[in-house]
């Protein structure tokens, strides 16, 4: 534990708070500063840190080919790049923000660090496959990169045959590679979870005590052990198609393309799920924290965790809509895929009754939370319209669709992930960030968000298609103002990147528990050492114990102990005229 | 949530050594060489209901055959019917995500008439 | 399995003897004991076997998909196959599965030497599977069978005569060969990493190190051959049994 605590000068600190908090002797980042025990490290916080710089590089990776993206669009004809080019940058953004970002940064950076401990083990199950799994990770991200930047391919991130297996110029069969290894870091993560959860949980912790956060990561960790298998599949069949020139999806050797795409959205439909499940179980941990009260209706929370995970795999078809598609199947694909949006409702309701009458503060990680919310509403209802068949019938294809998604995928995920960084940023690194820059990049964050995403649902309802480098006039000043937006979203994606870093070696020391938080992850110091707990803890309630009268104790103990400081620090100074005196005396 | 630091480890820590014995299951080799003797027979069996042509029932009873095999080798060499209820729900669960993949998908073709053969 | 590499300075925790009080050697740090280690490790394999189950799945289905749509392109490529070399490799890999199981049974026993005699016969077991593969492998790439790298049979009039009268062309058999290597190709792969895996394994047995209540990585071993084994149980009769025997039938067919 920490050196310099209210515990140790014989003060009562019971939520590990600590007065004058001081960057703890040993920790899991000073036990070995050398590359080699970075590499080749078992400890699941390193190889979280790892994550996270991996998937902060791909993600801005990923925001370039927005930006190319966004860039053409201001001009009806295609402002900056060539129609060809144009297509690689959005198969480019696609494919890295897909693959390499959305998927794995909130299970891999902050379920990674967190899990075990908020179970109370002190690894998850398997460190050796979770170092595994970044390795597979980041061959696959540098190849697929690397395929993507050196020739690139033009056919989205969606690889639809038989534009993929035979017309599509470019760096297809690599890119499917990097995406084929990049899955395989997404089965192993989950697997690793899954087990952990069953079976490495501190004495007393049943299923029904665990924070929401572990059951999001578990729903969304079966998810990825059940369909990652048949991306992998699909990818290899592409792959065999295109390389030796056969016809599993090809119509004039007998193929169906429609297959492909039952294939491919078999996985990549609970892919969006893989994404957004973890963001919830986020959000669920900022709300009770920043409104002091416990999550109204746990049971439901938990349970549309797994309803989620399960319905979500049976919903696919709703991508297909518009494809040979029988309508049988389009019809029991579209009424499966409202009922998906009841668990994902239950949710939103139970967050805004944890909200309700509790004492709610507004730092960064509840503005984010908020903002999540919000966003994650619109885009669910707008989900809706894309469900319903009558409607998708027009909306296939158009802005309308990217707007839904990107409401979910970045009002939605960035932001959770955005909360989630900087609620645990303490416990990670030992420092607290600037609250002002914090806020300010939030608000910001929200503002360019909406500025470029709600012009979008209009484009699309008015019928600009998706995937053209060019557009009719009339489009333009919506696009104008969407590439606005697109340009404030920026700066408040670089705000986080240089405070955060800025905060590493001169943010305010955070102490154990600057959030007041409940949760085992917060009974260690900041950062924690390498194996976590020096004792195993034994957990005798449930979580989210928030109330007012747990904080005015903790009100009450903290104004003692500030006192008790205080009375010390008097005494040190008398002490301290006294020698003087003394000095001073016996020199005349 | 509210913890103790417990003063004890955590369970199983005074152990001890060399006792994962005790949790290896031992299955007597007898249960092995009749596993092994009934999927010769089913193999023969196999064998003797490919020879005769009953249309769709060929397909029907390979099937059936091949999961009856698969079942023994599940249960017996991989030790499935000695196993924890967890272990029997992980495997289930694989087959169970199978057999969605399957209905939901061959639904849909089902559904519609199969693409016409090229040249006809 | 085999003992992590531990960086100099990663555990504060550091090196400890074969009688740490921790417990045994082969118990890992992160686990309390060696009851959950095992239960963890054995979960760990069952789901690793599920997400195998979905991935040869998705190839299962795209079988079960053309064969529906192309019965009788199926039919006429499953008379290419040889289904005594069929059967010789279900009755290997079967017999494998024997010696697999007993290997696993010697290893909690706790007798190296038997240990490593049938993890030896399993071995051998599966290369015969694998030799007996590249022979029809090689055959089929000569009678021109083989999509991508040398599909020229019906280019021949043997092969016309095949296809006379009949809703179908050579592309519709070609995609019951391109179904047929891809299935048998991936189960090559499985049973070629089964083959090394066992091989590494012979060694550490021989050195005794599954001595001590440490069977559990032979036991994990035998899950996963059982299982390529399971798949084979699968692709013989949907592959080689099609057409049933037909004396004197089309092709390269049956006895």
């Amino acid at each position: 534990m920490s050196t310099t605590t209210a515990e140790t000068q014989g003060l009562p600190d019971p939520m590990g708070i600590d007065l004058q908090p001081e960057i703890p002797r040993e920790h899991y980042i000073n036990t070995d500063y050398s590359w080699k025990s970075w590499l080749f490290t078992l400890d699941h916080k390193r190889i979280a840190i790892l994550y996270l710089v991996s998937v902060t590089v791909m993600f801005f990776i990923g925001g370039f080919g927005a930006m190319i993206v966004r860039l053409n669009l201001l001009s009806p004809h295609g402002a900056i790049v060539s129609p060809q080019t144009y297509n690689r940058m959005f198969s480019m953004h696609g494919v890295v923000m897909v693959f390499f970002f959305l998927v794995p940064v909130i299970p891999a950076v902050l379920g990674n660090f967190l899990i075990p401990m908020m179970l109370g083990a002190k690894d998850l199950a398997f460190p050796q496959i979770n170092l595994l799994s970044w390795y597979f990770y980041i061959v696959g991200a540098l190849i697929g990169t690397t395929a993507l930047t050196f020739g690139g391919v033009d056919t989205g991130w969606t690889f639809y045959a038989p534009l993929s297996t035979q017309f599509a110029y470019g760096n297809v069969a690599w890119t499917i590679v990097g995406a084929f290894l990049a899955g395989f870091s997404s089965i192993l993560t989950g697997l690793n979870f899954i087990i952990t959860t069953h079976r490495m949980r501190a004495p007393g912790l049943t299923w029904f005590r665990l924070p929401l956060f572990v059951w999001a990561h578990y729903a969304a960790s079966l998810l990825q052990v059940l369909a990652t298998p048949v991306l992998a599949i699909t990818l290899l069949a592409l792959l065999v198609e295109r390389l030796f020139g056969v016809g599993i999806f090809d119509p004039k050797l007998g193929g169906d393309p429609v297959l492909m795409q039952h294939m491919f959205w078999f996985y990549s439909h609970p892919a969006v799920y893989i994404m957004i499940l973890p963001g919830m179980g986020v959000i669920s941990e900022i709300i009770t924290c920043f409104s002091r009260k416990p999550i109204f209706g746990y049971k439901f929370v938990a349970f549309s965790s797994l309803a989620i995970a399960v319905i979500s795999f049976v919903v696919w078809g709703h991508h297909m809509y518009m494809t040979s598609q029988s309508a049988f199947a389009s019809i029991v694909f579209s009424f499966l895929t409202f009922l998906v949006a009841i668990p994902s409702a239950i949710k939103v309701f139970n967050w805004t009754a944890t909200l309700y009458k509790g004492s709610i503060r507004l730092e960064t990680p509840m503005l984010y939370c908020l903002g999540f919310i919000g966003l994650f509403t619109i885009g669910g209802m707008t989900g809706l319209h894309c469900a319903a068949l009558a409607t998708d019938l027009h909306l296939h294809d158009t802005y309308f669709i990217i707007a839904h998604f990107h409401y979910i995928m970045v009002g939605g995920q960035v932001l959770a992930f955005m909360a989630g960084l900087h609620f645990w940023w303490p416990k990670m690194t030992g420092r607290m960030y600037s609250e002002g820059w914090g806020r300010t990049a939030a608000v910001l964050l929200f503002i360019g968000f909406n500025l470029t995403f709600f012009p979008q649902f209009i484009l699309g309802y008015e019928g600009m298609p998706r995937r053209y480098p060019t557009y009719a006039p009339e489009f333009q000043v919506l696009n104008v103002m969407s590439t606005a937006g697109a340009s404030i979203l920026a700066i408040a994606y670089a705000l986080p990147f240089f405070y955060l870093i800025w905060s590493l070696k001169n943010g305010p020391i955070a102490g154990p528990n600057p959030w007041r938080a409940t949760g085992l992850e917060w009974q260690t110091q900041s950062p924690p050492t390498t194996f976590n707990f020096d004792r195993i803890p034994v957990v005798v309630a449930g979580p989210y114990m928030y109330s007012p009268e747990a904080d005015e104790i903790l009100d009450a103990q903290m104004a003692v102990e500030v006192a008790q400081l205080e009375l010390q620090r008097t005494k040190a100074v008398i002490a301290q005229h006294h020698a003087e005196n003394e000095e001073a005396g016996r020199g005349v | 949530m509210a913890a103790h630091d417990a003063t004890h480890h955590g369970h199983g820590h005074d152990h001890s050594h060399a006792h994962g014995e005790a949790y290896a299951v031992h299955v007597p080799t007898r249960v092995y060489y009749w596993n092994f003797a009934a999927l010769m027979v089913l193999l023969v069996i196999t064998l003797f209901a490919a020879y005769f042509d009953l249309g769709e029932w060929n397909l029907f009873i390979a099937m059936t055959i091949a999961v009856i095999k698969a079942l023994l080798i599940v249960l017996f060499f991989m030790h499935l019917a000695y196993s924890t209820r967890l272990v029997r729900v992980f495997a289930g669960a694989a087959l169970f995500w199978l057999i969605i993949m399957f209905v939901l998908t061959l639904g849909d073709y089902f559904a519609r008439q199969a693409p016409s053969m090229p040249g006809h | 399995m085999a003992s992590e590499t531990v960086t100099a300075g990663q555990h504060a925790v550091a090196e400890h003897a074969a009688d740490h009080p921790h417990g045994p050697a082969y118990l890992h740090h992160h686990f309390d004991d060696v009851e959950q280690q095992r239960e963890c490790t054995s979960l760990g394999m069952w789901s690793f076997l599920a997400t195998e189950i979905m991935m040869f799945g998705g190839l299962f289905f795209v079988y079960s998909l053309y064969r529906w749509l192309y019965p009788d392109a199926f039919h006429i490529g499953s008379h290419h196959l040889n289904i005594t070399l069929g059967t010789g490799n279900t009755f290997v890999l079967l017999f494998s599965s024997l010696t697999m199981a007993m290997a696993v049974h010697f290893a909690t026993e706790n007798n190296p030497r038997m240990t490593v005699i049938c993890l030896g016969l399993t071995w051998i077991l599966g290369a015969a599977f694998i030799g007996i593969k590249a022979v029809e492998w090689t055959t089929d790439y000569r009678e021109g069978l083989v999509p991508g790298l040398n599909w020229t049979y019906y280019n021949h009039e043997e092969g016309l005569r095949e296809l006379a009268n009949k809703p179908i062309g050579p592309q519709h058999v070609m995609m019951y060969f391109v179904i047929y290597f891809s299935m048998t190709g991936l189960h090559a792969i499985h049973m070629i990493i089964g083959l090394i895996l066992v091989g590494v394994f012979m060694r550490y047995a021989a050195k005794g190190q599954f001595n001590g209540g440490n069977d559990q990585p032979v036991e994990l071993m035998g899950l996963y051959w059982h299982f390529v084994d399971i798949v084979w149980v699968f692709l013989f009769p949907l592959l080689y049994l099609i057409a049933g025997f037909h004396p004197g039938g089309l092709g390269g067919g049956a006895p």
